[in-house]
């Protein structure tokens, strides 16, 4: 008898056990319904998910202090590329995701092809988180096919151009910022330099990566990989026919240091000063300064040139997933954490570049200096390019994948030895494999 | 036990006609009946949730095409197979792992069962021996892969200025598909090479002292009692061995993976030159979110380990007869 009922209760419990977890797979979606704002005196507890640096870690304290009845759990993640893959599962599932969720620009275009799964920040952002606080193109950005607003931005990577300055004079180039800047004016005469610079130093590369700098150039084009009803454009796009052309040619003249960008060897090649240039978005200063090491101090400058007017790359956004059950409240956060003020804080704590106008207006910011860039302003420099981003362009479903999976790879093979011809016919394939 | 639940089911001296038997009485018999299953159940049930649940239902998702936060997704039938059959780069990754597994199972179980057998001769220190070659098994497997990522790089790695302090040409181990599948065989190897040893060396253990004495006797020299003797009897664990060693192979994952230059990529090189299928399968379904795909490859593997740890078993079989025909 009561091995009957220990048996029963036994199998009852594994039974249950496996119901409880067959029902976390579950989860439904929720309805396109807003909840209502909490009232003033109800508690709230509301959860922040970031990855690597965002410089929220004072801003919280903060805001809980400005905001009795509301506690923020703040869930920080290393990398970026394992945070999307989370985020994207746990959309997947329903369920999981924290009430404000950032949002890498990179991973952006995934987010917006399911933009029915984030609410409307227009609908139920506070109104003070008007369009003009940001940089417009910035603020586009944020934006689905339909108009509605999915993040609102944080930081962004003006691109500028980083070079060495003891490796130009060996080679005969000009060192100073403002003599250089004709040698960066257009992606030809970059190139041009870069074949000079191979010949004179007898096979010394131009470059570090040649995915890095054609990640650039597409990024500059008004049209990406797809255009706005999601056809993948690769085969008729003539800026990235012409771009891969550019960047496949300089590697046959041996200007690329053939490194893949963020790898240990790309890390040491900093050190052994493989490559005089490098595509430098903001953020990049930062790695320059901890890969190249206190040795090669005063070696690097940066100048507020970049070939082919001005590029952005990287920045995220702040997003509020349809599973938050207080919106409302999580949008008055993420308006909070992009406003110009505290944008500026976290600037000042971790260096993530604001995007909102008034941020870039203020002194703490323009007067910044970097001593080891030779003490450039770097401050007034990326505000500069900040401001030289021409409109966003439009990046559809998988827009980051066939950049990061094909595009890169595909070059990487032409610096292994593939023909520019195989490598174009591998990104095609490659990109159309992705689009189906 | 029956018959005490009866005794007491019906109380002696009263004795009807058609007794009916009471709550008590059916649910011990009921006990009976039921409880040997409810002891084995917990296993069943465990492994439905684990193991045949999720199989089940990989074959289900691999009838539609499935992305990741879909909310209906289609049924496209067996289009995700027919689709995979006809896709080169599941090809190439296969080619891939089995290359890597052939360059790093092959030699791993030979060095293993030498490795045992100089293991178990007499020497000094031999507990200090084996705890020494299953510490690379010890470490961690993300650590090393790294390390040795770091080893073969093709430009500033250790393995390439070596080769080239000797005079040699460096190999670009990234580059070159060949080089790579050496690469990544050696972290393998590194790894279970010693892991495998061990098992060996407690079944070379286990082999009764006698029959090494009386070949000694009749005059057998100690390559002939390795070949004649234990080589025989370590048969069921060679099987064993082997087969493990394959489950494992095929599904290599971590190794190719972190040999990627690019951090975090799945994409196996530039050209795929080391994507193996797993490594295929998870970039389909946690980098594309293309789960439909991704479950028929998975399906896929599956079958093809199957099939191949068969195979196995019955080559080791052969290879390893056991010399008892006489009786």
């Amino acid at each position: 008898m009561t091995t009957f009922r220990k048996g029963l209760a036994t199998a009852l419990g594994i039974t249950m056990t496996a119901l409880a977890v067959a029902a976390c797979g579950g989860g439904g979606d929720s309805s396109s319904d807003i909840p209502a704002a909490a009232g003033p005196n109800e508690h709230i507890e509301l959860t922040l998910a970031t990855f690597t640096e965002f410089g929220y870690e004072a801003l919280i304290p903060e805001y809980e202090r400005l905001h009795p009845n509301i506690k923020i759990t703040h869930r920080k993640t290393g990398q970026g590329g394992p945070y999307a893959q989370d985020m994207m599962t746990k959309l997947a599932a329903g369920s999981g995701l924290a009430d404000v969720q950032a949002v890498e620009e990179g991973h952006l275009s995934d987010i917006l092809s399911k933009s029915s799964k984030f609410y409307d920040l227009t609908q139920i952002g506070p109104a003070d988180a008007s369009p003009d606080r940001w940089l417009s193109w910035k603020y586009d950005a944020g934006k689905d096919k339909n108009g509605k607003l999915i993040g609102y931005g944080t930081d962004i990577g003006p691109d500028a151009m980083c070079y060495r300055k003891d490796l130009f004079a060996a080679a005969g180039l000009p060192t100073d910022p403002e003599a250089v800047k004709s040698i960066f004016a257009t992606w030809d005469s970059y190139f041009a330099a870069g074949a000079q610079y191979v010949q004179k130093t007898g096979g010394k590369a131009w470059f570090d990566s040649a995915a890095q700098n054609f990640n650039a150039m597409v990024n500059q084009l008004p049209v990406g990989y797809l255009d706005k009803d999601d056809k993948l454009t690769v085969e008729s796009n003539q800026g990235i026919k012409d771009a891969w052309a550019k960047v496949t040619d300089a590697v046959g003249k041996g200007e690329s240091a053939k490194l893949t960008a963020f790898s240990n060897e790309w890390n040491s090649g900093f050190r052994q000063s493989a490559f005089a240039t490098k595509v430098c978005p903001a953020w990049m200063l930062g790695v320059v300064k901890e890969q190249a090491g206190p040795d090669n101090a005063g070696k690097w400058a940066v100048t507020d040139a970049f070939p082919g007017g001005g590029g952005n790359w990287g920045g995220s956004y702040l997003t509020v997933p349809t599973q938050s059950k207080h919106p409302r409240e999580a949008a008055a956060l993420t308006a909070w954490l992009t406003a110009p003020e505290q944008q500026l804080k976290a600037f000042q704590a971790k260096g993530t570049f604001p995007s909102q106008v008034k941020a870039l207006e203020s002194p703490e910011l323009l007067s910044q200096t970097d001593a080891y860039f030779g003490g450039a302003k770097i401050g007034e420099l990326f505000v500069a390019q900040a401001k030289k981003v021409a409109k966003p362009q439009y990046k559809g479903p998988n827009d980051g994948q066939i950049q990061e999976n094909v595009t890169a790879p595909a070059l990487q093979a032409v610096e292994q030895g593939k023909s520019p011809a195989d490598g174009w016919q591998q990104l095609v394939d490659g990109a159309k494999k992705l689009a189906r | 036990m029956t018959t005490t639940v009866t005794r007491e089911g019906t109380p002696a001296g009263v004795r009807r006609p058609a007794p009916r038997p009471g709550l008590r009485d059916r649910l011990s018999r009921w006990d009976v009946k039921a409880s040997p299953y409810l002891y084995v159940a917990p296993f069943f049930i465990v492994f439905g949730i684990v193991g045949l649940f999720p199989l089940l239902y990989t074959a289900y998702v691999s009838l539609f095409h499935w992305d990741a936060g879909d909310d209906n997704p289609d049924f496209i039938g067996l289009d995700n197979f027919k689709e995979l059959f006809a896709d080169a780069q599941f090809w190439h990754s296969l080619e891939n792992t089995v290359s890597i597994f052939l360059l790093s199972s092959v030699p791993q179980l030979i060095i293993a069962v030498l490795l045992a057998a100089l293991l178990s001769t007499r020497l000094r220190g031999a507990t200090g021996w084996r705890v020494g070659i299953l510490l690379p098994y010890a470490a961690s497997l993300v650590a090393l892969g790294i390390i040795f990522a770091n080893l073969f790089g093709p430009k500033y790695g250790l393995v390439n200025g070596l080769l080239q302090t000797i005079g040699l040409s460096p190999v670009d181990w990234q580059a070159n598909r060949f080089a790579s599948h050496v690469a990544i065989a050696i972290m393998v190897n590194w790894r279970w090479t010693g892991y495998n040893a061990l098992i060996v060396l407690a079944a070379m253990q286990a082999i009764p002292k006698e029959l090494h004495e009386a070949a000694l006797i009749d005059g057998a020299g100690t390559v002939r009692r390795f070949r004649h003797v234990t080589l025989p009897l370590l048969k069921p664990t060679l099987i064993f061995v082997t087969i493990t060693s394959t489950i494992g192979g095929l599904q290599i994952f971590t190794e190719p993976k972190l040999f990627d230059a690019m951090p975090g990529s799945n994409n196996g090189g530039s050209t795929h030159q080391f994507q193996t299928v797993t490594l295929y399968l998870y970039q389909t379904a946690f980098e594309n979110f293309d789960l439909g795909y991704a479950s028929a490859i998975a399906w896929v593997l599956f079958l093809i380990i199957v099939v191949i740890a068969g195979v196995n078993y019955l080559l080791t079989g052969r290879l390893a007869r056991t010399p008892r025909r006489k009786g």
